[in-house]
Formats: C-alpha cells, structure tokens, sequence
C-alpha cells in the first residue's frame, strides 16, 4: 500500500485544528477579515467602555443641550446635555448583553428540537411544523410586545423571550438540515446497530448538522439585535437613563435636523455592528463549504 | 491518410495548490482521431481521462487552466476560440454526451422542445422542419414511437432512453466529432448493452469521429477501435484496441486486465495494490512504479517517454518487452462451497412494500392495494455459505437485504434467524441477534459519518457489543484495522483524507467489529473502481475464510457475484426468477431473464459481441398476475404467461428457476441460440 502520511493531531484537539483552520479560512477572505475586525471591536468595546469614556454617560448639563461637535464634546451632546460620544460608545453593552446570551440559547433549544423532528418525522412531527408555521406567519413585533407587556421589561424578561421566539426558526433550518444527514447511510447503519435516539443525535447528526447551526446562529444574532433595538427604539428594552443605540435614537430623532450626530452616531454603531455579523456569517459559511458556489476544481 | 479531426499536442493542464505551486491533472499529452475513428480513454478514477476529454472541446473544470499545448478541432485551437466561435461549435460539429443524462436534460422542458432547441441553434433548418427532424432524430437512436416521445418530460423516460435523447441531441448538430465521458455508467447491463451498439451503429454509418471515455474496460472493447489507457494524467499506452486489450505492452493495463472479474473465468480476480499519485505527487520516475511488479531502479529515477512499439502503437514503460510476464486474467482461488450444513437465515414467503394507504384511502377504509415491490421471497442461506443476489435496478435486492437487517419491516412472510423469527424492526431485535447480523453498504462516502475518526468509527460496535473502553479498546481497534489490511495510524484519519478502497474496508472492518455471523453486502464493490474492487473482493474472500462469516452478497454485476458466491438467486421486479449453486446459475438451462442479464455482459475482449434478445425498457412496477418477466421476455409463449404465475421447476442440486418452459426444452432452445450468438453478431433491438 502506499501510504501518503498525513500528519493528524488525535482526539480533542483535531476539533481546535479543524476549529482554527475554518478561523485562518474566514479571515483570509476580505468579508471575514472586515467582518470580525467589526465584531471582535464592538464586543471589546463593550467590555472596556465604562473605563475609557470621557464623561459620565448620566451627567446632564442644561447648558450644553443639543450642542454640535466641539474639542470637549467630539460628537456633541443630546437634549439633556449628555455627551453622545460617551454614550455611543457605552450603547451596546446592553444590547451585546442580551442578544449575546439569548442567541446561544436559542440555537442550542431551536437546534436540538430541529434535529429531533428531522430524525423521528412521522406524525408529531407534521403537527408541530404547523405550529412553528402559524407562529412563523405571524409579526414577530406583535408576538414580543405581548410578552414584554404581559411580564414587563427588563433583562430577566427580555432574554427569555428572545431566546424563544429566535429560537423557532432555527428549528426549521435544523430539521431540513438534519433531513439532509438522516437520509445518509451512516445514519442507516447507527440504527442498524442498534444504537438508540439520543446516541445517534449525540454522534451522527449533531457533529454534521454544526456547521449549518453556526452560520444560522451568526445570522440570528445579527436579527436579534435589531429586534433589540427596535424595542428600545419603541421603549420596550432599556430603561433611561441606561445608554442603548436603540433608545438613543428615539430619544433623538426629533431633533435631527439641528442635532444630527446624536442619531448619526448610534445608527452608525449599530449598523456595523450588524453589518459585521453579516460579513462573518457570510465568510463562515463560505470556509465551512456550506456555500455550494465554491467548490475544489478535482 | 485524412486530417486529424482532433488533435492534442503537448497538452498540460494543471491548477494552483494551497501551497501555492501549479499541480498537474494532464501532463504532455498528444493523441489524434481521425474522421470515422473512435478512441477509447481508460483508466481509473483520477487518472484525468474525463478532463482530456473536455478538454478536446477546449473546456476546463473550474480552477484549472491550461498550461502547455493544443487542443485543436479541424485544425484550429479550441483554447484559441472566443466564447461565440465555441458556442457555434459546441453541441454543433462536436457534440458531448454526458455521463449522466437524467440530469443534463432540462426537466421542466419536453423532448422535443429541447432536441429543437438544439436544432435552432446548430443546424440551418427552418422552424417549420424542425418537428420533422426531431422525430427523425429520436427514430435514428431506436426510440420507440418518436412521435410520443416527442411530447414527454425526460422524468417520463427510462434510463436509457433519457440516455438514447441526450443521443439524439448531440447528432441534431450533424456533428463530425463526439464526444462521450461515461455514458453507460450507471446503467443497467441490458440498458448499456443496448447503447453502447446503437452508438457503434451510429458511428458506423455517420463516419463520425468518437472519443469515449470510461473505467469499463468491457465497454471499451465494444466500441473503440483505438484505446489510449491514462495513468496520472498521462497516456501510458496507446495502440489498437486489440494490441490494448489482448496483449497490452505496459504493466498498468496488464494490472487493470487482471483486476476484472470475468464470466468466463470464475474465481478471484487479482487485485491492483496502492494508488495512483495525487496531482503533483508523481516522483521523478515512472508514475506507477510503486505499484509494479517488475520496477526497478531506473523505473524510480527516469521519466519513461512514450515509445513506439514494434507491433504498433506505443507505450510509457521501460520494461514494456517484459511487460508479457505480468497475467491479465483473474487467476485467484475459486470460491469452494464451504457451507456447513447448518441452516442461518431463511426466509419464509417475504413481501415489502414500499406503498402505504394514502389518506383517500385511509378515509374510505381501503388497504394499499398496490402490488408490492418485493414478493414470494423463499430463500434460505446457510452458515458459511455467500448467497449472491443478482438483478438490474429495481430488482428489489436491496430492498431484501434492508429488510433482513431491519431497517424496512416486511409486510408479509417471515424473517428467521438460527430458527428464531427475527423482529421486523431493528428497534425490537435483541442486542445479541443486532451484533450477529451486520450491514455493508454501496458507497462508503455515504455510510462512513464525515466527522468522525476511524477510530470513532470502529469504536462504535465495540462500546456498543462488547464494552470495550480504554486500552482494549484501541488495541481492538488496532487489531481489526489490521484485519482489512490498514495500519495502526489510519486511526486517528477522518474518511475524507482515505482513498475510496481505504474507506470501504473501514466500513467492512466496522462491521467485521461486531464479529458477527452475518454480513450482508450491498453493492459494496460498485462505486470502486476495478482495481480497487479486486482487493476488497479478495479481502471479503479471506475474512470468511479465517472468520466462517456467511455472506449474502448483492450486486448488478454479474462477473462479481460470480467471482464470490456459492449460491446465486436472480430477481426481477422483485421475485425469485432462479436460484442454485454460482456454476449451475451461470449453466444452462438459465430462467429467460438470467438468459438475458448473461447475454448483455460485456468481456474486456474486442472479439466478444453481447447477445441481445430482449427490449432494455425498464418496467416500474411487477405485473399484478402472471409472471413478472413477461413483458420483456424472448421466450414468452403466450397467454399463460400473462395470467398465471409460473411453476418452480427443479432442475436437481438445488438448482431451481420458474417458468412455463420445462427444463428440456428451455436448454435445448438456449443451447442452440447461445453458440450461434457467440459467433455471429449482436442482435439489434
């Protein structure tokens, strides 16, 4: 036999290699380069921001309502005289917070229910895709609204709910993921075997299905902080005088044509933001090969 | 001599690495066919003889590039041409025939919108000649009833006529050229049997130029008159298929030769070891001296060049006067009846169906009453024993061996193993009887999990069956690896970084991990090619013989079945047509439908014709009454066939076959057809 040795690293730490190559692979690409530059910068913002700002994002000044840009105030202030640099760059922490615990929780329960109607099919599972169907149809604005007025606002509220109502669609895309892998053979001879549900999810399904669920839970993410902000915006998210892009924006956008930085500012946060999610779930997709566009020539 | 209508010079063609270095697929490549000629290109997968082909027609994969040399088509440089020169030529005067035309018909088009399509942009007729011509067309490839294939969908055709209109399109340009990658693969013998003369018909009366590429070397033979026999993107021999086929100067195709199972000569073939190189991996030397018998030193350091040879033609081989010592014909052990007597499996009146009541029916109360697919299944295998399965697609082979491992639930009859009736579903079996009975399937792409290790892989049965864990479990592990003849350090591979022989005796060391009693087998060699389905035949071979597994061994491919069973059963549509020992089977009398599978499979030898006595239309499903072969059978008598269903008729030695033909008379019909067949030649539909 000839062998061409390929050097492998065993068990734990082939995961961390393949892990690391798909990493080197989206950065070498010029979306995913932008794209997690982007990410990678909001989110060390968010953590350090408290300690760099210049002012004290609750500190009001009468005097210094809707000024423009100035040496003192690089982005000026906003109707109650708060500098908007500061609270721009304190904006998303709320937001981050929040979209960042919701989003991994929605994509585990959303996945794993998916993978478990992929693989049982049958009966159940055509009456709960109805039920994910009529939800689906329905306004997802309307669907919260109800929630957050019945149980109020607040993180303890705001994380569960957005954890459930993203985590619906994921079921879909888990399951026609999961129909994807269900109908391999591998999958025949697990049962064949005799090996039971959980093993087969645990060892066949979820190890393919991972790669779909990443990219999806990049792009729920990058959803859910607009659903986010859109409820700041409404004043369903965060309460003053807590800084939010969402909240900031409704707060200043009566005064836009004389004041434009302090809705500029947050909308170009939170754009970023957005858009460099987007750009890595897209380069991900892309190093993962669930891009079918690109494909090796042999 | 007359100007080469194609013409390859120098031709190198190769893409960029990771790494960053250009790789090549084709390397310095020259041949030329002439007007009238067809040229065969052969070799295994990879060997970039599909790439040299598309080439010809100035086409590249994405990602490759030409690097060196031309493509020349009646003396211009397909590489030369613009995007608008190429489309003119393209599907005009040289036309491509895909490999599988199924998909490269548009479905949402009929057939004869798509043939006009081709006429209005390749020939000069007027719009109101075109109806005319297509039909023309769909007659000149032996479709039945043009007019009514004119207005079909391609889903609404077989195989093989899908396979005879992708035909048809390609002569609509009157092309002077064609060329073909694979267009047989796929089919079933009869279907290909049936194309493969329509297109040496077709280049007979058209003086067309042909290139046809394919692994099948049977196939080859039938139609090429030159083959030229590919190895790592180059050409390694090249002469007329009679010098290529019957007494090949070069070691690969002697290797290639021998790696055929045969009809004619039961037994083992011999198998090919190793691989070819990756692109860019070939050595300084000879590409395939690390698989040759008879390589040497010089072999390892020096680039043979392409020499001609005194008998014609030329080969890439420093020893190629030698080359002669190497066989070209299975000569491994015969496969002894081994059984001990004792029964294992029997199956007892089995019926599958796949149809389940609809909601109408559910409604109003009614069963499915559709006929199922699989019927009447009484077989029994005995330990130590292969039962081969044989049928074309359809046949419902693997259909009975799902339903054997559990994975589809019989609807009817019963399933016994060791004498205790086996639960229809797997979920219901008893550990001990799921470890005893284990399952190999066709590709190993699909049946090996993407993410997992081999180790992972192997792990499975043996933490499931056995327990194992830690140390015992690698050193199992290890030792089972060994069993199908890989090392230790294939462990720690994922199947994408194994070749596809590699892959395949993971999947059979996977389920050997269960030490099991049973081992059914579907397909396993039928996505390998021929040198790599030797070395897996001789290793299923030696693990029953050191294991006493009994096999029930299903395959298409009938030179398979024989090289491996002791016992063979030939399906259609589902039902037992003949069952007996491999020697009785292939003897005569044969039941009409295994007459017909025999007669339509192709030897590598261009002095062999097929006999062709039956129509290739694949039927959808068994008739409701009767027997299940009378549509297509040669030797139908009449109306009994059509309502009642046909005796078993005992033939002695467990020999057995159903017709209304008694035994006499089947043998004296099939003795007297079959030597005239032989000599003369193939019977056109």
């Amino acid at each position: 036999m000839s062998d061409v040795p390929i050097p492998m690293a065993p068990g734990r730490s082939r995961h961390v290699a393949r892990w690391g190559g798909v990493l080197r692979d989206v950065m070498s690409r010029p979306s995913g380069a932008i794209g997690l530059t982007l990410v990678v910068f909001h989110v060390v913002l968010a953590i350090v921001s408290p300690w760099i700002v210049p002012y004290d994002f609750k500190a009001m000044d009468a005097a210094l309502m809707l000024k423009g840009p100035s040496d003192l105030h690089w982005l000026g202030t906003d109707h109650l005289g708060r500098d908007v640099l500061t609270r721009t760059l304190m904006g998303g922490r709320e937001a981050l917070l929040v979209t960042g615990v919701a989003t991994p929780i929605a994509v585990a329960w959303g996945g794993l229910l998916g993978i478990y109607f992929g693989l049982v099919g049958g009966r159940l599972d055509e009456v709960l895709m109805r039920v994910v169907d009529a939800f689906l149809s329905l306004p997802w604005i309307l669907k919260m609204l109800v929630l957050i007025v019945t149980f109020g606002t607040g993180i303890e509220v705001l994380i569960p709910t957005l954890a459930f109502f993203y985590g619906i669609p994921v079921i879909r895309i888990a399951r026609a993921a999961t129909h994807d892998v269900v109908a391999r053979d591998f999958v025949s001879a697990a049962r064949a075997r005799g090996h039971g549900r959980l093993t087969i999810i645990r060892r066949e399904l979820l190890p393919n299905v991972l790669d779909t669920l990443m990219v999806e839970g990049a792009m729920r993410w990058s959803w859910m902080l607009l659903a986010f902000s859109s409820l700041s915006f409404l004043g369903f998210g965060v309460s003053p005088p807590t800084p939010d892009w969402g909240l900031m924006i409704a707060d200043a956008r009566g005064f836009m044509s004389f004041a434009p930085s302090g809705v500029l500012a947050p909308v170009v946060a939170l754009s970023s933001l957005i858009i460099g999610i987007n750009l890595t779930a897209d380069a991900l997709a892309k190093a993962l090969g669930l891009d079918r566009a690109q494909k090796a020539p042999v | 001599m007359t100007a080469p209508m194609i013409e390859i010079a120098g031709l190198s063609v190769g893409f960029t690495g990771r790494a960053g270095a250009t790789l090549p697929v084709l390397r310095n490549i020259d041949l030329t066919v002439r007007p009238g000629e067809s040229l065969g290109l052969v070799g295994e997968s990879g060997s970039g003889k599909s790439t040299l082909a598309l080439a010809a027609m100035g086409y590249l994969k994405r990602g490759l590039r030409r690097l060196e040399g031309t493509a020349r088509f009646r003396g211009e440089d397909m590489f030369d041409k613009s995007r608008t020169e190429l489309e003119r030529v393209r599907g005009g005067e040289l036309a491509l025939i895909p490999q599988n035309s199924g998909q490269s018909l548009t479905p949402t088009l009929r057939i004869g919108a798509q043939l006009g399509e081709a006429l209005r942009l390749h020939s000069g007729l007027p719009a109101a000649a075109h109806r005319d011509r297509v039909i023309e067309l769909l007659g000149q490839v032996r479709l039945p009833d043009p007019e009514a294939i004119f207005d079909r969908f391609p889903h609404e055709l077989s195989g093989g006529q899908q396979q005879r209109a992708a035909v048809a399109m390609a002569l609509a340009g009157q092309p002077a050229a064609l060329l073909l990658d694979e267009p047989t693969t796929g089919l079933d013998v009869t279907t290909q049997a049936h194309i493969l003369e329509l297109l040496r018909d077709l280049a007979a009366e058209r003086g067309m130029a042909m290139v046809y590429v394919s692994h099948d070397l049977g196939a080859i033979a039938r139609v090429c008159d030159r083959v030229a026999v590919m190895y790592a993107g180059e050409v390694v021999l090249e002469g007329t298929a009679r010098q290529v086929l019957k007494a090949p100067a070069h070691p690969y195709a002697r290797g290639l030769l021998a790696s055929i199972p045969r009809l004619s000569d039961p037994g083992l073939p011999v198998a090919l070891d190793g691989r070819p190189p990756a692109p860019g991996q070939a050595g300084p030397g000879c590409a395939f001296a690390d698989r040759c018998a008879l390589a040497q030193d010089r072999c390892r350091a020096e680039h043979p060049p392409l020499a001609p040879r005194p008998e014609g033609g030329a080969a890439r081989c420093f020893l190629s006067d030698r080359a002669a010592e190497l066989p070209i014909s299975g000569q491994g052990g015969a496969g002894a009846a081994r059984t001990q007597g004792a029964g294992l499996l029997a199956l007892d009146d089995v019926a599958i169906s796949y149809a389940t009541p609809g909601l109408f029916d559910r409604l109003l109360g009614r069963d499915a009453t559709a006929v199922p697919t699989v019927a009447d299944i009484a077989l029994t295998v005995e330990r130590g024993e292969t039962l081969g399965l044989v049928g074309e697609s359809g046949s419902g082979k693997s259909t009975i061996l799902k339903t054997v491992a559990g994975l589809l639930g019989a609807s009817a009859g019963e399933i016994r193993f060791e004498e205790a009736a086996l639960p229809p579903v797997v979920e219901r079996r008893p550990p001990d009887q799921l470890r005893r009975i284990q399952l190999v399937f066709q590709n190993p792409d699909d049946s090996l999990n993407p993410r997992q290790t081999v180790a992972e892989i192997l792990e499975q049965p043996l933490k499931l069956y056995f327990g194992l864990s830690g140390a015992a479990l690698h050193d199992r592990s290890v030792d089972i690896l060994d069993r199908v003849r890989l090392g230790a350090h294939y462990l720690d591979r994922l199947p994408g970084q194994l070749s596809g022989g590699e892959k395949q005796r993971v999947a059979i060391a996977r389920a050997f991990a269960a030490e099991p009693d049973l081992v059914l087998c579907d397909e396993v060699t039928s996505a390998l090619d021929v040198s790599v389905q030797a070395a897996v035949l001789d290793l299923l071979d030696d693990l029953r013989r050191s294991q006493g597994t009994t096999y029930v061994f299903v395959s298409h491919d009938l030179a398979v079945v024989r090289a491996l069973s002791d016992r063979v059963a030939v399906l259609y549509q589902g039902r037992l047509c003949e069952i007996g020992p491999s020697d009785q089977v292939y003897g005569l009398p044969s039941h009409p439908y295994t007459e017909v599978l025999l007669g339509a499979v192709l030897e590598p030898d261009p002095d062999a014709a097929p006999r062709l006595t039956a129509d290739d239309v694949v039927e959808r499903a068994p008739p409701a009454r009767g027997c299940p072969f009378q549509r297509r059978c040669p030797r139908k008598l009449g109306t009994i066939c059509e309502t009642d269903a046909p005796p078993w008729r005992e033939a002695g030695g467990g020999h057995a076959l159903r017709c209304h033909i008694d035994l006499p008379e089947l043998a004296a019909l099939q003795g007297g057809d079959g030597a005239e067949g032989r000599a003369g030649s193939a019977a056109g539909p």
